[in-house]
């Protein structure tokens, strides 16, 4: 097996992540299972948009292909049916994925393209300095909500299982034993596969909300995971807490799994097994 | 191989994509480019290729790059509102250089517009339409016979040079219909993107220039494990802030697109001792020759510079075109658009005067005769016999 190690571009370090984000929990991860499932990176191409998790796919020796805010579902579209033979895995963010680019994310899902989505979900926007975004919790504070935000969030595993893909589970970074797990699982499911993961920024909307350090917001995770285990997944309501305001708690692991013919598979271009027709050339 | 068909302009389009090779379509529907997209929903399944309908204009033009890397030549087509939609993708492709082909059917704008009637309105937006400083090849046909060629010419230029290639011309040449000799291409006729010959390896530079300062694209899958990226990029495509490898990599992606204007040169029909130049491209020209010969029949010396591919901006043709002319008319269907650089390069001494058309009504015969023969009177200088 290839170490993880082989799997980076060690030229392209220092990374620009801050100290205590959660990204690189979830790279570790994604790095762990590619390692586990590929003897090399030559047939899997990672596509990405704007934003800090978007940045990570830089690091990974694989096909990388680095796009616009919002559009990398787009971009991935069209390589997936270009090449079906490649595996195509799209990280975003939760401004990039939902905000900007929430049409593509719902097409992509009802369309049922063999692609597998990581969402890192931090419920703010990093790279441009913390505002607001469409999974912040109500009453936080960001940038672009210095009286408490009035909206409220967006559930991105209903919304993608609504829309019709086929694999939809959410992890954390408090647990990246369950979260490798789920994104072994969805890299290998046949369809949309999407994952939501809970991670934090340390640096915006920690600060901005007083609510500790990295592993302060780890443990917070795990107060919620509690939480979800008491309640049996019934929970909806705001996580009572000291270190206040943070996410509802929220069902982990693989919430939606089905089998429905890819988009792939209807038009001709692999065999019922997923096997790519495709000729080189 | 040739035989002689009826086509409609959008209708001709396709076949010249698909006589290019073109293997990839993702579109959204927009008058008056819509045939393209029905067209080549269903002919590309037919000749192993793919047609998606996304979910607009960004995405279209972003599954066209991603199949592009995949290895496929692809294109879209669009209208005025569809292609400022699909600006920020044109930027990126340009710096990404990654090969794609972009038709415009011009409508009547801005806003919704007159959307199935004629206009030559994005001719800037085709030029400034992304921010940043954007190197940009852009063609006009004027026929539907040479909407097919320089369809073909369009996936040359973009597959040659790395770069997205934009096709514009108007509702008319779209929509109407014209005999057409399809000549198809022989294979040593199409361009293939350039493909690296060292094999896959860490010393592989992705973003390395050969000689005509285009670098070597290999397709995602193939081996070679790349880095693609819209920020600024060294030669290994990874993110650089460094302002020298910064304005060098714009410096070479301008330079790298100034040979059109060689390789798709103008067409210049009796400028040689004419002394009145129509400038105009698309459908204008077609009623600017005609003037041409109309004022050669009242004894004016006219003539007529019809640029084919507009951007980039064929200034040593215009240069040559004008310099004995005592009176240059710009002609297009618009508030006055390439009208610009072509004072900017005739200067002062020759005065330009502006036949425009606004409203989805195309410029007249005899409209473009009238104004060159008013000025003409008014103007001392130019030999009215």
């Amino acid at each position: 097996m290839i170490s993880v190690k082989q799997l980076l571009r060690l030229d392209m370090m220092p990374h620009i992540l801050c100290p205590g984000c959660g990204h690189g929990i979830v790279m570790g991860a994604m790095l762990r299972v590619l390692a586990r499932r590929f003897p090399n990176l030559d047939q899997v191409a990672l596509v990405a948009g704007i934003g800090c998790s978007s940045r990570i796919i830089g690091y990974i020796d694989a096909c990388t292909l680095h796009t616009t805010h919002g559009r990398a579902l787009t971009f991935a579209t069209g390589l997936k049916l270009a090449r079906p033979d490649l595996t195509v895995i799209v990280v975003t963010g939760d401004g990039d994925g939902l905000a900007i680019g929430g049409n593509h994310l719902i097409h992509a899902a009802r369309r049922n393209i063999d692609l597998t989505c990581i969402l890192f979900n931090n419920e703010t926007y990093g790279m441009t300095g913390g505002q607001s975004a469409p999974t912040t919790v109500a009453q936080a504070f960001t940038t672009t909500t210095p009286y408490g935000n009035a909206e409220p969030a967006l559930d991105v595993a209903r919304l993608a299982e609504a829309a019709g893909a086929t694999f939809v589970a959410r992890a954390q970074t408090f647990r990246p034993d369950l979260l490798e797990d789920v994104l072994d699982q969805a890299i290998s499911h046949v369809g949309f596969s999407l994952v939501d993961v809970m991670t934090d920024c340390t640096e915006y909307f920690a600060r901005k909300n007083a609510l500790g350090t990295g592993s302060d917001l780890l443990f917070s995770h795990g107060r919620a995971e509690q939480d979800v285990a008491q309640d049996l997944l019934a929970r909806r309501t705001l996580h009572p807490t000291e270190s206040w305001p943070v996410r509802d708690a929220q069902p982990m692991g693989v919430l939606h799994r089905c089998r429905r013919p890819t988009l792939e598979e209807q038009l001709g271009l692999v065999d019922r097994q997923g096997e790519s027709n495709h000729v080189a050339g | 191989m040739a035989d002689r068909r009826l086509l409609q302009g959008n209708e001709a389009c396709a076949l010249g994509a698909l006589a290019a090779g073109c293997r990839f379509y993702g579109g959204y529907p927009i008058s008056p480019s819509s045939e393209i997209a029905e067209y080549m929903a269903r002919w590309l399944p037919g000749v192993g290729g793919v047609f998606i309908q996304m979910e607009d204009e960004m995405a279209s033009l972003g599954a066209v790059l991603g199949a592009a890397l995949g290895g496929k030549k692809a294109m879209t087509a669009t209208s005025g509102p569809g292609f400022s939609l699909m600006q920020e993708h044109l930027g990126y492709a340009s710096l990404a250089e990654i090969p794609c082909v972009v038709v415009d059917v011009m409508r009547v704008g801005p806003g919704t517009g007159v959307p199935t009637a004629p206009a030559q309105g994005d001719v800037m937006q085709a030029r400034w339409g992304s921010h940043g400083d954007r190197a940009v090849v852009a063609l006009a046909p004027a026929s539907v016979a040479e909407v097919y060629e320089l369809t073909i010419v369009s996936f040359n230029l973009a597959e040659r040079l790395r770069t997205p290639v934009v096709l514009l011309y108007d509702e008319v040449i779209g929509h109407m219909r014209e005999g057409v000799r399809l000549i198809e291409p022989s294979p040593s006729d199409l361009w293939q993107r350039p493909q690296p010959d060292q094999r896959p390896g860490p010393d592989f530079r992705p973003y390395q220039p050969n000689s005509e300062g285009v670098a070597v694209l290999p397709d995602f899958g193939a081996g070679y494990r790349f880095h693609v990226t819209g920020l600024m990029h060294d030669e290994r495509g990874y993110p650089t802030t460094d302002p020298v490898v910064v304005s060098r990599l714009l410096e070479r992606l301008e330079r790298k697109v100034a040979a059109v204007s060689d390789w798709v040169p103008p067409e210049r029909y009796q400028v040689e001792d004419a002394e009145v130049v129509y400038v105009a491209y698309g459908i204008t020209a077609r009623m600017a020759r005609q003037a041409v010969d109309h004022l050669r029949a009242m004894g004016v010396p006219a003539g007529l510079l019809r640029p084919r591919a507009l951007w980039p901006f064929p200034a040593a043709a215009v240069r040559a075109a004008t310099r004995q002319a005592q009176l240059v008319v710009v002609a297009e269907m618009n508030r006055g658009q390439w009208v610009y650089p072509v004072e900017h390069t005739v200067g002062h001494d020759v005065p330009v005067a502006r036949c425009l058309k606004t409203g989805g009504e195309m410029i007249t015969e005899n409209e473009l005769v009238e104004q060159a023969w008013s000025l003409c009177r008014a103007q001392q200088g130019v030999r009215v016999s």
